[in-house]
């Protein structure tokens, strides 16, 4: 390769980098002062190109163009603001794992509410006016538009850093990222701020959803793309600093730009394809700085977020009562064959909320006691179902021998995500350990020669004696009750106490003694392996395995049945991956509309049952106990 | 209707199942220095944060320059001319002095009278504070302990209060700046202002302080004039010494 090809590259890597920062920007800003990390930010980058698509297309012309992106920008500001207003500004006060999750029934919602308007085509705008062209540089055509797109990212930075640097809103905006309360206690009004901040944060978004409306389809499955991206950026970056947000961007741009660039490279005994290996880049510039500055290029380590919400209360031992009821729900459960004869579906739905509950409760393992926010545990139920499908398409491996394999493979990811994953903690470990999961399934999708790409994994189906529907189910039951039970018993032994001290207070606990980080490393992956079983017996129950089965949605339906079930018991998984898993077997597959009506659910529950569905029952009946 | 600037009515406060404070009542009349004293955990800070609004679980009353402010939210309490400055100062770490200030800036404003509350600029403030003055464009985070203090009191009043609620000024600070911040104090006083502050130092006490309140185990134990506590060497040694 020349050397003049190898800076034509790195010129288009700037103006990727300018699209990142945009996605990235406004996260950050508003993460800094809200403390809210705002999943739904990618919707509204998709929104962006979507509504500047709309202006481009029914007004035209220079005026429908860039009149257009403006005007996307504020709408989307007021957009955002209404979203602060009449969602976020109930929950500041709630624990961080419910304002992640509103954000994300947000997407949900605003997914749909997109393929409502403007339906499943992709929609690509016209070029933009003025800058049709494409300039000679080093021989090569690059279009006016990326120069364009080069120059406005670093100009919007030195705008917004003026701004942060010389407004009183600057100031307070600065003041408030670190300490938010004691603004509010010199007598500023902390809600205009935040949804002033919140509307300044989805305007950038917006418009950098509208500026790429003359070069990519707007498309629905941006929002997630967008997200991911923004995540790593930010991670990268530092959060909250505007300037680490750029240069976060620029790294990761031209690094991928410079792997496309390289291409494929004969090394004599193998080649590789560099091109290929852009998410792999990804995750190690991303791996590098995290080691090196674990709050990233630009950032600091948060300050403890000052809230005055309750502390939680232990969790205990099962009562009596509690080993009984176990005993006849497995016992009913283990008759459910006899009930099904008449039915056929109630053992599939048995197998999938089984499976669920397995998923739900090696996720609610390191949530709950470990206190670490994962928001990408699908990669470990990947990783198992992939595990052991594959074994079972290249090697022809028995079951038995695929299934115990199926752990295996999810420990091992979960021990090299986890040594990064317990670094960090709240939300910079939530988006780690979602850019992680984004990782696998990137991987699973583009490395198609291995993994089948988009077609996925085929003929994945039991082998005798499990290969009739009532063997399987009563092989998945068998397995969900050790793993669930042994992920109990590892609570209530000393390890479970030092995961437990680690997340209380992580300086206390080291002062007595703990490896905080070892303990919570290796609570990650027990939970990782537990949770390749469920992805095991998942690609077996269904006979194949492909992409969208292991994608971001199934790290949020973990999400949604711990929450739903409550975080603070250990039963709760239980009761909300059966309750979940029944109504998405049954409701939510009735209509073609079923994110919004997830995402619905989401918002209701984090607004109505902040403690979960077992939370709330526990709170009835000690105030019934109380009472009488 | 008392006279007074801050009367708290049985005010109780709780964290969670832990109860910290229990019915506390006393006043702080308009121009007074009244001060809370007590041991470390008597539940001084916890006093100020709750009169503040900064405590979720609060029951009982507070009025303050005639207007009952329990259940509004901090800001709006800071814009009835209720000044606050934290323990621990929480000063704004990337933000320079004169920023600092800025963010503590309200319009001026007068007692339920009608006459004028003291109003303060930075130049007045750099005035009372000649070591601020040096360094208008310093970081917060680069000042040293007794910096950050002045830094603290003076950005209260810019916000122009009618009353501060000043949280151990003299703790973890050079004895000079100590008695820099006594004389502040006096001087506070003197323009008019009427300060609640908690300390747990009977000398720094009895530079400033008017009357006080002994706090032990989130009760109010003893009241009395300075003089008072100046006198009685038992109470002194029952609630204060360690």
């Amino acid at each position: 390769m020349t050397l003049s090809a190898f800076l034509f590259q790195a010129l288009n890597g700037l103006s990727a980098a300018s699209g990142l920062f945009f996605i990235a920007v406004g996260l950050s800003l508003i993460f800094g002062v809200t403390r809210i990390v705002n999943i739904a930010h990618g919707s509204l980058y998709m929104l962006g190109t979507y509504i500047a698509y709309s202006f481009a297309t029914k007004i035209g012309g220079a005026i429908g163009f860039w009149g257009g992106i403006v005007a996307t920008a504020i709408l989307v500001g007021v957009f955002g603001a209404l979203i602060e207003i009449v969602l976020l500004r109930r929950i500041y006060r709630s624990p961080e794992l419910f304002q992640l999750l509103a954000t994300f029934a947000l997407v949900l919602v605003i997914n749909d509410a997109t393929l409502w308007i403007w339906g499943s085509e992709d929609l690509l705008g016209p070029r933009a006016p003025g800058l049709r062209d494409a300039v000679e540089v080093l021989d090569r055509r690059l279009p006016t538009y990326d120069l364009f797109l080069i120059v406005i990212g670093p100009a919007v930075l030195l705008v917004l850093h003026l701004g942060l640097a010389r407004t009183r809103f600057g100031r307070l905006v600065r003041a408030a990222t670190q300490d938010r309360e004691m603004v509010g206690a010199l007598g500023v009004n902390q809600a205009m701020l935040f949804t002033a901040v919140f509307a300044l944060g989805s305007a950038l978004a917006g418009l950098g959803g509208a500026l790429q409306v003359a070069r990519e389809p707007a498309n629905l499955a941006t929002d997630l793309v967008a997200i991911g991206d923004a995540f790593v950026v930010v991670v990268v970056g530092g959060m909250g600093s505007i300037t680490g947000a750029y240069l976060a961007a620029v790294i990761i741009a031209e690094v991928k730009a410079i792997c496309i660039a390289v291409g494929v490279v004969d090394f004599g005994y193998f080649t590789v394809n560099f091109s290929k290996l852009t998410l792999v880049a990804e995750f190690l510039v991303m791996a590098v700085v995290l080691i090196a500055r674990p709050y990233g290029l630009l950032g600091r380590a948060q300050g403890q977020v000052r809230s005055i919400a309750e502390p939680e209360d232990p969790i205990r031992p099962a009562t009596p009562a509690l080993k009984m009821l176990a005993a006849v729900a497995f016992a009913l459960l283990l008759g459910l064959p006899l009930l099904a004869q008449s039915s056929p579906y109630m053992l599939i739905l048995g197998i999938d909320v089984l499976i669920a509950v397995l998923f739900a409760t090696s996720l609610h393992f390191i949530m709950g006691p470990g206190g670490m926010h994962s928001f990408g545990h699908a990669a470990y139920f990947g990783l198992g179902a992939y595990g052991a499908a594959l074994l079972v398409k290249w090697l022809a491996a028995p079951m038995g021998l695929a299934l115990a394999a199926a752990p295996l493979v999810a420990l091992a990811g979960a021990l090299l995500f986890g040594w990064f994953a317990v670094r960090l903690s709240g939300v910079y470990l939530a988006m780690l350990t979602l850019a992680f999961a984004q990782i696998v399934w990137a991987a699973v999708f583009q490395w198609e020669y291995l993994t089948g790409g988009s077609n996925g994994v085929v003929g994945v189906w039991p082998t005798a004696p499990f290969d009739t529907r009532v063997s399987y189910y009563l092989l998945t039951l068998t397995l969900a009750a050790i793993g669930v039970l042994m992920l109990r018993r590892f609570l209530f032994a000393p390890f479970g106490y030092a995961m437990r001290a680690g997340r209380d207070s992580a300086l206390r606990a080291e002062a007595i003694g703990i490896d905080v980080k070892r303990v919570h490393w290796l609570g990650f992956a027990i939970a990782g392996g537990v949770c390749g079983v469920a992805g095991g017996l998942f690609a077996f129950a269904k006979g194949s395995i492909s992409p969208e089965t292991i994608g971001v949605g199934r790290s949020i339906d973990g999400l949604v049945m711990v929450l739903l079930g409550g975080i603070q018991t250990l039963t709760g998984p239980i009761v909300g991956a059966s309750v979940f898993a029944t109504l998405q077997d049954t409701v939510m597959r009735q209509t073609e509309y079923w994110r919004a009506l997830l995402g619905g659910i989401i918002l209701l529950l984090v607004l109505a049952f902040p403690g979960g569905i077992v939370g709330a029952l526990e709170k009835f009946f000690s105030r019934w106990k109380t009472a009488s | 209707m008392s006279a007074a600037m801050l009367a708290v009515e049985n005010l109780s406060a709780s964290y969670g199942a832990a109860r910290i404070l229990y019915d506390l009542s006393f006043e702080v009349g308009r121009g007074e220095v009244v001060a809370l004293m007590g041991r470390n955990g008597a539940g001084k800070s916890t006093t100020i944060k709750t009169i503040m609004g900064l405590m979720a679980q609060r029951q009982g009353h507070v009025r303050f320059n005639g207007r009952d402010i329990s259940g509004l939210k901090p800001f709006e309490i800071a814009r009835l001319g209720l000044g606050f400055t934290p323990e621990d100062r929480r000063i704004f770490v990337d933000l320079t002095v004169m920023e600092n200030l800025d963010i503590g800036r309200q319009p001026a404003r007068s007692f339920a009278d009608g006459t004028p509350a003291p109003s303060w600029s930075p130049e007045k403030l750099f005035a009372l504070f000649p070591n601020l003055a040096e360094m208008p464009h310093r970081l917060g985070g680069r000042m040293s302990g007794g910096e950050q203090q002045m830094l603290a009191v003076a950005r209260t009043l810019m916000g122009n209060p009618l009353l501060v609620l000043l949280d151990e000024p003299s703790e973890g600070v050079a004895p000079l700046i100590v008695e820099q911040m006594a004389n502040t104090i006096v001087e506070l006083k003197k323009e008019g202002l009427s300060i609640l502050l908690s300390e747990q130092n009977v000398h720094f006490a009895q530079l400033v302080s008017d009357r006080v309140y002994m706090l032990e185990k989130g009760q109010i134990r003893w009241q009395g004039t300075m003089a008072q506590l100046t006198e009685n060497v038992d109470v002194q040694r029952a609630y204060l010494t360690v």
